[in-house]
């Protein structure tokens, strides 16, 4: 049997999870700004006498294939993965919310040409699109980051629209119009602020799946150039020495995950959160 | 959108993606073959493309010829794209099928018994799984899996190609995320469904509960997980291409892999081109089910 707990209990659970889990991603992406002062070593002076050296206490992670710490590595590789995961997810959300919401509040054939190319985009598998973007513009970050944006701001832009449709007819936004307020002046002081939390817990579970497809598309070497660190193509050069040196795969494997289910969690706990200050 | 315009769509821009690529066409598929390049040589070549034609009208004539299934030639070796590709998809499509009946085969069952007992230690377990399956990118999943199954406790080959046994892992490395997707999803379906009246209402007549569950609940449910099945079978195009790269599995996301170093690009043409009509393809079945399962839901077309 299920016990009955309070809806004032739920929130404050969910409150405290949301701020635990926040705060930490917090930690997280602070290590990525302050990873210049933390580095012990330069993480791409390669040495040939320190080829795949075990742990120590000079090099906590031990050293990779070219004699690099790999600790420097997976700290210089978090300011590259959070800086380009956070550039991009902001990106493609500011691009689709406006779209969405332009397309809800305005309605008629401006709400037809965007909803149509938002259904275009969405149509076509978005790992597959990017793979063979980011393939084609020749690798890079910034070209794997166009790649995997092409289709990222659709879900934004649809989400943004429906969320519009549902307060555009309420009274105070007539009122506003009444007022004199021009449609933009409408759209950033009375829509986006109503509608902004669950376009914002939206974002912040895509920040996962953003990570899982930057780290991909480097681990297949379209992402980064080498020497610049990034998780994914860590683990790639790695690889074929994991019996010698399985430490230069496994930790930044292990930084891979725990950033990823961190944030993955992250949007869990504010999704959750959401709900319960929806039910009282 | 119905699916004529959205396949045109699709080849204008799988078409567009050739012009995309840095530098001039013709210079990169003599580039592709290692011929020395001249600019005569590079200026023949360009005719024989027809380059030298506006772009609308080369898109016309390689349209009409790709619906005639002549993707163009492989700059790399010189055989029909169409081929190549026909050939890997199969072999594609062997490991994607078996790793999405891997998938069903844990996650129905465990989605089921979570939603039945949910808040239970086995439901928190599988909700763990699931966030875990949805956390790890699949290329981990499957290096994490040749580290332990092949090298610490040397169960498998490393490397064991297009056997029966080279199947094995590859084909639980996709199924992982993917089951970790499903349960999240089913199980979410399946406790909203029992929360509905008419379960009660059942429930009341005195139907017995694995009744009310499997001809009842689950039927419910039915329409919503295909089309959860459907938009998973595009991350398994794309988790192919990884998976295919790290176990030399010789299917189409191998063979694209390929033809990206080899700066093949017809062939990364005709994979999007191919792998996009699938997946709308698969839009539509899925459509369709979902209208035959549910008499309600009315079909656009």
């Amino acid at each position: 049997m299920k016990t009955v707990v309070s809806v004032k209990l739920i929130k404050r659970r969910a409150r405290i999870k949301a701020v635990i889990i926040g705060s930490l991603c917090i930690l997280l992406i602070l290590a990525a700004v302050l990873s210049d002062f933390l580095m012990p070593h330069d993480p791409n002076a390669t040495s040939a006498l320190l080829i795949r050296k075990p742990p120590s206490a000079m090099y906590p992670f031990g050293t990779d294939s070219f004699g690099r710490c790999v600790f420097s590595r997976v700290l210089a590789g978090a300011k590259t993965t959070i800086f380009a995961t956070t550039f991009l997810v902001a990106v493609t959300f500011a691009i689709g919310t406006i779209l969405g919401i332009i397309s809800g509040y305005y309605g008629g054939i401006t709400d037809s040409v965007i909803m149509r190319t938002t259904e275009l985009f969405l149509a076509f598998p978005q790992m597959v699109v990017a793979i063979a973007v980011a393939g084609i513009l020749g690798g890079g970050l910034s070209a794997a980051l166009i790649a995997l944006g092409v289709t990222a701001w659709t879900g934004y832009a649809k989400l943004a629209r429906s969320h519009t449709l549902s307060i555009r007819n309420e009274n105070y936004i007539a009122a506003a119009r009444l007022a004199g307020l021009s449609g933009w002046q409408i759209i950033l002081r009375h829509i986006l602020p109503n509608i902004l939390f669950p376009l914002i817990t939206n974002a912040l579970t895509q920040i996962g799946t953003t990570m899982i497809g930057i780290s991909g598309l480097s681990f297949l070497g379209l992402g980064v150039i080498p020497p610049q660190a990034e998780w994914g193509s860590m683990i790639s050069e790695s690889r074929a020495y994991i019996q010698l040196a399985p430490w230069s795969v496994l930790y930044p494997a292990a930084a891979t995950v725990l950033t990823i289910m961190l944030f993955n969690y992250l949007g869990d706990a504010v999704m959750e959160l959401g709900a319960a200050e929806r039910r009282s | 959108m119905s699916l004529i315009p959205l396949l045109l769509a699709l080849s204008f821009f799988s078409f567009l993606l050739l012009d995309m690529a840095p530098g001039d066409p013709a210079e990169k598929k003599l580039a592709a073959q290692g011929i020395a390049v001249s600019r005569e040589v590079i200026e023949a070549e360009r005719i024989r493309m027809g380059l030298d034609r506006p772009f609308l009208l080369r898109y016309l004539s390689w349209l009409i010829s790709a619906l005639h299934g002549d993707l163009g030639i492989s700059y790399k070796d010189s055989l029909p794209v169409a081929a190549k590709l026909v050939t890997g998809l199969k072999m594609t499509c062997r490991l994607a099928g078996f790793s999405l009946l891997l998938a069903l085969m844990i996650s129905v069952p465990v989605s089921i018994l979570c939603a039945v007992r949910q808040g239970s230690v086995f439901d928190h377990i599988a909700r763990i799984f699931s966030f875990a399956g949805n956390s790890i990118p699949n290329f981990l999943i499957s290096i994490l899996l040749m580290y332990l199954l092949c090298i610490r406790f040397k169960l498998f080959p490393v490397i064991a190609g297009d056997s029966l046994t080279g199947l094995f892992l590859p084909v639980i490395s996709l199924a992982i995320p993917m089951a970790g997707r499903f349960i999240r999803q089913f199980r979410a379906e399946m406790i909203s469904q029992l929360e509905m009246d008419y379960v009660t209402g059942i429930r009341a007549r005195g139907v017995k509960e694995m009744a009310v569950l499997f001809s009842n609940v689950f039927r419910n449910c039915l329409g919503h997980m295909i089309t959860v099945i459907g938009l998973s079978l595009g991350t398994l195009m794309g988790g192919s291409v990884v998976i295919e790269t790290i176990f030399r599995w010789s299917g189409i996301g191998k063979l694209v892999m390929d033809s990206i170093t080899a700066r093949d690009y017809p062939t990364v043409q005709g994979f999007v081109l191919l792998m996009g009509t699938l997946y709308l393809l698969i839009g539509l079945v899925t459509d369709l089910i979902f209208v035959f399962l549910d008499p309600r839901v009315e079909l656009k077309v």
